[in-house]
């Protein structure tokens, strides 16, 4: 029993951990009331950017900076967009998504069929040889900490920190924000860069980690589930973790009982973590009250200084 | 160079908006612990001018100088830095975050570290206002809210307070207790710049008034020599209007009844209503009084039948039952709605103002025939509205939007008067709106009364409902006190009841106060 | 110089109309950018995408093929995006659509009859409004978002698409190829112009234009949709229930996005194939954008993105070119169409204020 428990729960980590990023990325701009759809665009991009830079000049660390960077300008172009030029936040989420697909398949048409040898494992000797546990807590790459410091980081940033609490009352009431004399476009335009270089992060894990080559559309629907998880874990950073860690899950079952030769059509299995998505949405939204006192009360809307 | 040291000076402050001045060289002067008026009407410039001095927004010319010398403000923080505090008039305030927090985003970073809820305690019990730094703030009254805004800027030790209409959201008890506070803060130097369209309370408490109308300041005077007639003039520039009442009313028959209204807000930190009876004959105007947020948009969803009923309530009109009837239904047999927003509830922004007649009048005055909207029918209706209300519009095709709110709301009450209802119902007509169109659209409620009409209005502003209401409820927290004739009721005992305290509970308080 | 912004009192008119203009100027010249970046003479690219592929008939022929589900699709998302209820699934409702179209054509393989063609349409559309109707019903009675679902639901049916199309759909005798029977005669859509792929699936898109034109022009339909959109508490105002613009935007919807998928496979496929669309679904969101939410301007931005597509291709075959410079494009254009559309509401001032009330905002009348 035991000896495919540890591989599942590895894989798990795998398959969660693009979801952690992007999750708490877009949990960190939604408090600041944005909604930034475009996930998936940022996320594709930072795949196709981390694994370009990561092949050609065979540095891990450049690939993942690159991801980051990749995915943080493509939020430029949308808060640019959102925050300056008032576009709607739906419509320019939607751009961003369309524009990243086709701009990492272009990117990406040179770089099909080549693989990039995967990232480091931490590996501490005597640590990761403790049983079960070892591999588990000390034998992952620096992305898989990367992704729980990032949760614990937006959380602490959010809720302990005074410029935290100046972007839960920008999501909350913006018009009052400015009043009082914060800059509401700055401060969106930050948190919108952060959340984008954590789908590029998200992105690059896939690239470089998940599956070290290039696919067109690689993200396959990541993007859209890290946002269903948003509302799933009611804008709270610790649960967008615990969410992703459960999708992850529901992603490994699927495939594992493909796997298994189960009488069940493989279609059926690779659909579950899309009907999981709506069932829990459904699950979620189904007590207003509750999804209105913790949604951003600014959520998607633009902001205009009054005269 | 004036002897006395002032502790505000303004010197020829000019702001343009797009076509329109909203400061024209304006010149005042705020001395230490002084209480200083600035009145006007919706429009006449008081908020902009504030914003400036707050450092908001800048002007296009003119010089401020703080305590004698010059300087500039670029932004809030840097106002409260000089000394100078704000309680704005919409709450800059954020539902879902605790007393403390809301504090500590307003103040400066220092002042919020360390110890910072025993200061708002400390403050907040010096000043009489008390508060929970730990509550949230969607759970807290309208009167709750504001003390918070008093206590950030007392935090800051500030040696201006501006206040943009403190009362407008107060019981008149309430209104006291923050005089006392406002005194208190007087007596201590510190200046306070009340901004208002209130006579009464300028007369109360202010030592000098600045008035401006259209950008300009007009006047400078001391309130106490002034009647609140003398100071409407100034205010208005004209003769100040008033309806005409007919005295002696006769009423008829019952025309509107509510029986046991119960409905569970569906609003974020809404408030549910609770077994609302009320009666409203033909002719007879009904006015409810009450703090914003104790059920008064519910109540209207419910008699517009924008939102159902509750199980055991029944709406009738006349003897019929229109519960159950949807909101074109009830239309139909004549009854007619104006709603607080104007932009976005009575009138689509976006709109030419003859599809906006479309918006309420479809069914009932023809304008769409077997499904299709007859402009040619649309356009005939606007214009009609136009010219009976007196609408300044260039004409039909205007969008709602470039309509001033006295403008807009004349056009959304000629829209629904010019259906013939039987029964009205408005909340807050006049709203936001300049006293001229104020005076037109109170006028016009009392004269539909004459066309066999009952009509309910439900606003916060008890100086109207006084004026033009033959009985006059409260609402509090989702229930309706019974309503009383004008001259069966004083101020005071609307205050109490507003403030949720029983009539039945009045003697007593009377004599404890005595 | 200050330069500085002001708001339009009202929206502008001519702004509108000319900011697709300017969106896809600026489009072709960033195009022509990439073109350089990608190493190829951006003249020769411009016109080898724009312009090689309607030198002929044939071409423009091919043009309106593609056009016809981007038309179809983007008017129908222009009822959703219209009263904000945001349907990104029809791709989805496409491949259903396609499905149930076809699969009528597999099931009456050998019936040869006039109605089959009439069934299929119903079929089609029919399929496409049954899966735009689970996020109606999901928003409508548990408040869950649309974006979301509508979007998840376009995997689930590429996946029944690919369970169908190995299973039970696959011909009998295609040596175990994922592709079905080729439609008879009776199932496909007559063409327009012979020796073309022309069919008559563009006639529908153009009748569902002028529907859509009436529906917007002067029907209460038309009204309470843009009043739902414009301002929620307006259409409660004028009774106009929520929760029946919600099902009607979606049918409506997902109806035209499901006989978009039908005419796919029963015109110029005319089989069913593990692919049946190029992304059109996606795609027609920014037509519907491009087009101002209006029939007549999806029509034309509808033929302009049929020509990104034709363009991509000629591109790669050509001067081998990937084919996703595409995507590339149709998102630039959204993004500039986005950013011109501030100047609808906005204004640009140079210098200083002016002291006399200009003629637009003097409509406004007295101060206050």
């Amino acid at each position: 029993m035991l000896e495919w428990v540890l591989p599942a729960i590895l894989t798990i980590i795998t398959a969660s951990t693009p979801l952690v990023f992007a999750a708490v990325g877009e949990v960190l701009v939604e408090k600041s009331g944005v909604l930034n759809l475009g996930i998936e665009g940022m996320m594709v991009v930072g795949a196709i950017a981390a694994f370009a830079v990561g092949v050609t000049f065979e540095s891990a660390t450049l690939a993942i900076i690159s991801g980051a960077v990749a995915g943080a300008f493509l939020a430029f172009i949308f808060g640019l967009l959102t925050l300056n030029l008032l576009a709607n936040q739906v419509a320019t989420g939607l751009a961003l998504t369309i524009f990243g697909l086709g701009l990492s398949s272009l990117i990406g048409h040179s770089y099909v069929g080549k693989t990039f040898p995967g990232l480091p494992k931490l590996e501490i000797t005597l640590l990761t040889d403790i049983p079960f546990l070892g591999p588990i807590i000390f034998g992952q790459d620096i992305l898989v900490y990367l992704s729980i410091l990032s949760v614990f980081g937006v959380s602490w940033f959010l809720y302990r920190t005074r410029w935290g609490l100046i972007v839960r009352a920008i999501g909350e009431n913006h018009d009052a924000a400015y009043s009082i004399g914060y800059s509401v476009k700055f401060v969106r335009m930050i948190v919108i860069l952060i959340g984008g270089a954590l789908a590029g992060l998200g992105g690059s894990y896939l690239s470089l980690a998940y599956t070290p080559f290039w696919v067109e559309n690689m993200t396959a629907g990541r993007g859209w589930i890290a946002l269903a998880l948003v509302v799933f874990a009611s804008w709270k950073p610790g649960r967008a973790l615990l969410g992703a860690y459960l999708f992850g899950g529901i992603t490994i079952i699927q495939m594992h009982a493909q796997g298994f030769d189960v009488q069940i059509p493989a279609q059926v299995m690779s659909s579950l973590p899309y009907l999981a998505t709506i069932f829990v949405l459904v699950l979620i939204s189904r007590d207003s009250s509750r999804t209105l006192l913790n949604a951003p009360a600014c959520l998607g809307k633009n902001f205009q200084p009054s005269s | 160079m004036q002897v006395t040291r002032t502790r505000l000076k303004l010197e020829n402050i000019t702001k343009h908006y797009p076509g329109i001045i909203a400061n024209d060289s304006v010149n005042m002067s705020v001395l230490p612990g002084e209480i200083h008026a600035l009145l006007g009407e919706n429009g006449a410039g008081k908020s902009t001018l504030v914003k400036f001095i707050y450092g908001v927004h800048g002007a296009d010319s003119g010089r401020m100088f703080w305590e004698d010398k010059e300087i500039q403000i670029s932004n809030p923080s840097e106002a409260r830095k000089t000394g100078i505090g704000m309680v704005f008039q919409h709450f800059s305030l954020f539902d879902a975050l605790t007393v403390e927090e809301n504090i500590a985003i307003g103040i400066s970073q220092e002042l919020a570290t360390g110890g910072l809820s025993d200061k708002i305690i400390q403050v907040s019990n010096q000043y009489g206002l008390p508060l929970d730094p730990s509550r949230y703030v969607y759970t807290l009254s309208v009167g709750e809210r504001q003390r918070i805004e008093v206590v950030r800027c007392l935090l800051q030790n500030p040696r201006l307070l501006i206040m943009d209409e403190p009362t407008s959201v107060l019981t008149p008890q309430e209104v006291e207790e923050l005089f006392k506070t406002l005194r208190r803060l007087s007596d201590e130097g510190i200046s306070i710049l009340y901004i208002s369209h209130k006579l009464q309370e300028i007369k109360d408490l202010c030592h000098k008034a600045t008035i401006m109308r259209n950008g300009k300041v007009v006047s400078e005077c001391n309130p106490d020599d002034e009647t609140t007639r003398s100071m409407a003039e100034m205010m208005m520039g004209k003769d100040f209007i008033s309806p005409e009442r007919r005295e002696n009313k006769s009423f008829g028959s019952t025309k509107l009844s509510l029986r046991n209204i119960n409905r569970v807000s569906h609003h974020q930190h809404g408030v549910d209503l609770a077994n609302i009876d009320l009666d409203i004959k033909t002719g007879e105007v009904v006015g409810i009084a009450g703090i914003a947020g104790n059920g008064q948009t519910e109540l209207l969803e419910v008699l517009s039948g924008e939102v159902p009923v509750g199980d055991e309530g029944i709406i009738l009109l006349g003897d019929r039952e229109v519960t159950n009837l949807n909101t074109n239904d009830r239309r139909k047999v004549g009854m007619a709605f104006v709603p607080e927003e104007r932009l976005g509830h009575g009138a689509v922004p976006n709109m030419s103002l003859w599809e906006n007649t479309v918006l309420s009048a479809a069914y009932s005055m023809d304008l769409v025939i077997r499904g299709f909207v007859s402009k040619v029918s649309s356009i005939a209706f606007c214009k009609h509205v136009i010219k009976k209300f007196n609408v300044h519009t260039p004409g039909p095709n205007t969008f709602a939007s470039a309509l001033s709110g006295g403008n807009l709301q004349k056009f959304i009450f000629g829209r629904e008067i010019l259906q013939n209802p039987k029964v009205l119902i408005v909340l807050q007509p006049t709203w936001g709106v300049d006293a001229g169109s104020a005076a037109r659209i109170r006028q016009s409620l009392i004269d539909l009364t004459e066309n066999e009409a009952a009509v309910l209005v439900i606003s916060q502003d008890l100086e109207e409902l006084l004026e033009i209401s033959d009985r006059i409820a409260v609402i509090h927290e989702g229930k309706l006190s019974p309503a009383y004739p004008v001259n069966e009721i004083t101020i005071e005992e609307i205050g109490l009841l507003m403030g949720g305290v029983k009539k039945s509970e009045f003697s007593i308080r009377g004599t404890d106060e005595n | 110089m200050k330069i500085r912004f002001e708001p339009r009192q009202s929206e502008s008119r001519t702004v509108v109309f000319l900011s697709p203009l300017v969106a896809v100027l600026f489009t072709g010249l960033f195009s022509m950018l990439i073109f350089a970046i990608l190493g190829v003479d951006p003249i020769t690219a411009v016109y080898t995408f724009f312009i090689g592929p309607v030198t002929s008939i044939a071409g423009w022929a091919e043009l309106f093929v593609k056009a016809t589900p981007l038309v179809l699709i983007g008017i129908g998302l222009s009822f959703g995006f219209r009263s904000n209820i945001w349907n990104i699934g029809a791709e989805g409702q496409l491949t259903i659509g396609a499905l149930t179209g076809g699969g009528l054509a597999l099931l009456f393989y050998n019936v040869d009859s006039v109605f089959l063609l009439p069934a299929m349409i119903i079929a089609g559309i029919f399929g496409g409004a049954i899966w735009a109707a689970i996020p109606a019903f999901l928003r409508v009675r548990f408040n869950t978002n649309e974006i979301l679902t509508s979007l998840m639901l376009v995997y689930v049916a590429q996946l029944i698409l690919s369970y169908l199309i190995q299973g039970p759909m696959r011909a009998p005798d295609g040596y175990n190829f994922p592709e079905s029977r080729l439609f008879h005669d009776a199932a496909l859509l007559p063409t327009l112009i012979s020796e073309t792929r022309l069919h008559a699936g563009w006639i529908a898109a153009l009748f569902f234009a002028v529907i859509a034109w009436i529906l917007w022009s002067r029907h209460i339909i038309g009204f309470q949709v843009k009043v739902a959109g414009d301002a929620p508490l307006a259409a409660r105002f004028s009774g106009v229930r929520e929760k029946n613009v919600t099902w009607l935007v979606l049918l409506i919807s997902g109806g035209a996005a499901g006989l978009a998928g039908m005419i796919e496979v029963s015109g110029p496929i005319g089989q069913i194939v593990p692919i049946i669309s190029p992304g059109y679904g996606f795609t027609a969101i920014i037509v519907a954008f491009l087009g101002r939410l209006h029939p007549i301007g999806i029509i034309f931005s509808g033929m302009l993105m049929a020509l990104t597509y034709l363009g991509g291709d000629a591109a790669q075959i050509e001067m081998k070119l990937p084919n996703a410079v595409t995507g590339v494009f149709q998102g630039m254009l959204l993004f500039f169409l986005l950013a011109t559309d501030f100047f609808v509401r906005y204004r640009i001032r140079f210098g200083a204020l002016r002291e006399t009330p200009d003629k637009e905002s003097s409509k406004k009348g007295v101060v206050g």
